[in-house]
């Protein structure tokens, strides 16, 4: 059997979950937790067939996933993907460019930034180009107020606080969808139900199982190839007009709740295919 | 059981707790799970938060 790496930095339901999986299937699976460990350009730590990155840290993902390709190791998900995925501008622009419906969206960088044009609106949603769970996201309900949003965020002076991400509001049906890709194939789906206009569950959202429509497994798959595909967490609004629109991609996806509500067990799932590609 | 570092009261630590596992007290305190000389101990969790998340 492969002997598969675990790269961690804070353990959770999912990381403990796929470390089990890998061991009920045979694997020699590995723990590096990569706050401790360093890791060295181009030698190896340890010989491994293959690691799943699943640090909780952006930084921490994307730079060691990066450290350990430097071994020769296929990291699941590439250091590429990661970074792809957690820098908002970047996954957007992707998606776009590959026909990949999205949310109108408009990247504003510093003094220039009105003088562009917005998307749709007011409202306007103003979001972090990097950041998790709902955190600095914003609504405006008019220029004003985006105005002030914009210069709050400026006054942070954090790495892209002069970059910002305006985006048109999507009156969603008090939910978005959640679906996890895996490979070639979607393994489940889930709302995120809510009455806030925020549907991340860690701001409160109820996840309930969702059909994997033709639509959505025709979209999700097409966003996670366009991203360079792995195990990933593809969100979808849907607009009352346009139908299915690719808001977000994250590589570090968590499932615990999806497992709860679907019976579906993706840490096995997740377990098996690195299995299979540590294989190839 | 240990002691939580701001309020002092205690803290189980789940028996399959593992170096950086965050624990959130009663008290609102984010805690990470570390390992000093083989045992588990508690630190406040220092984590830039912005970073942090799936």
């Amino acid at each position: 059997m492969p002997s598969i790496a675990l790269l961690y930095d804070h353990p959770r339901w999912e990381e403990k979950a796929i470390l089990q999986a890998l061991k009920d299937i045979g694997a020699d699976a590995k723990l590096l937790h990569v706050e401790t460990t360093p890791l060295r350009i181009g030698e190896p730590c340890c010989p491994i067939d293959l690691a799943l990155e699943r640090s909780v840290s952006f930084s921490n993902a994307v730079a060691t996933a990066f450290a350990v390709e430097s071994w020769g190791v296929r990291v699941l998900n590439p250091g590429t993907v990661i970074y792809l995925a957690g820098d908002k501008v970047a996954t957007l622009s992707l998606l776009a460019s590959h026909r990949v419906p999205v949310p109108e969206t408009t990247v504003l960088s510093g003094s220039n930034r009105i003088n562009g044009s917005l998307p749709p609106g007011p409202p306007w949603v103003v979001k972090p180009v990097i950041g998790s769970w709902g955190r600095m996201v914003a609504r405006a309900r008019d220029l004003e107020e985006l105005e002030q949003l914009l210069s709050y965020k400026e006054a942070a002076r954090g790495l892209y606080s002069r970059i910002h991400l305006v985006q048109e509001y999507i009156e969603k049906p008090g939910r978005d969808i959640r679906v996890f890709t895996l490979g070639d194939r979607v393994v489940a789906a889930i709302y995120r139900v809510s009455s806030h206009w925020i549907t991340n569950t860690s701001r409160g959202a109820r996840a309930e199982p969702a059909p994997v429509t033709g639509e959505i497994e025709d979209l999700a798959l097409r966003a996670a190839e366009a991203l360079g595909g792995g195990f990933l967490g593809v969100d979808l609004l849907e607009d009352p007009e346009r139908g299915l629109l690719v808001n977000e991609v994250n590589a570090v996806p968590e499932f615990k709740n999806t497992v709860r509500v679907t019976g579906v067990r993706v840490h096995m799932e997740v377990a098996r295919y690195a299995v299979e590609e540590a294989r190839r | 059981m240990v002691k939580c570092p701001v309020c002092g009261l205690e803290v189980r630590i789940p028996e399959d707790a593992m170096p950086g596992e965050l624990i959130e007290h009663d008290c609102g305190t984010l805690l990470e799970v570390v390992e000093d000389n083989g045992v588990l101990q508690l630190r406040v969790f220092e984590g830039d938060m912005e970073d942090w998340g799936e």
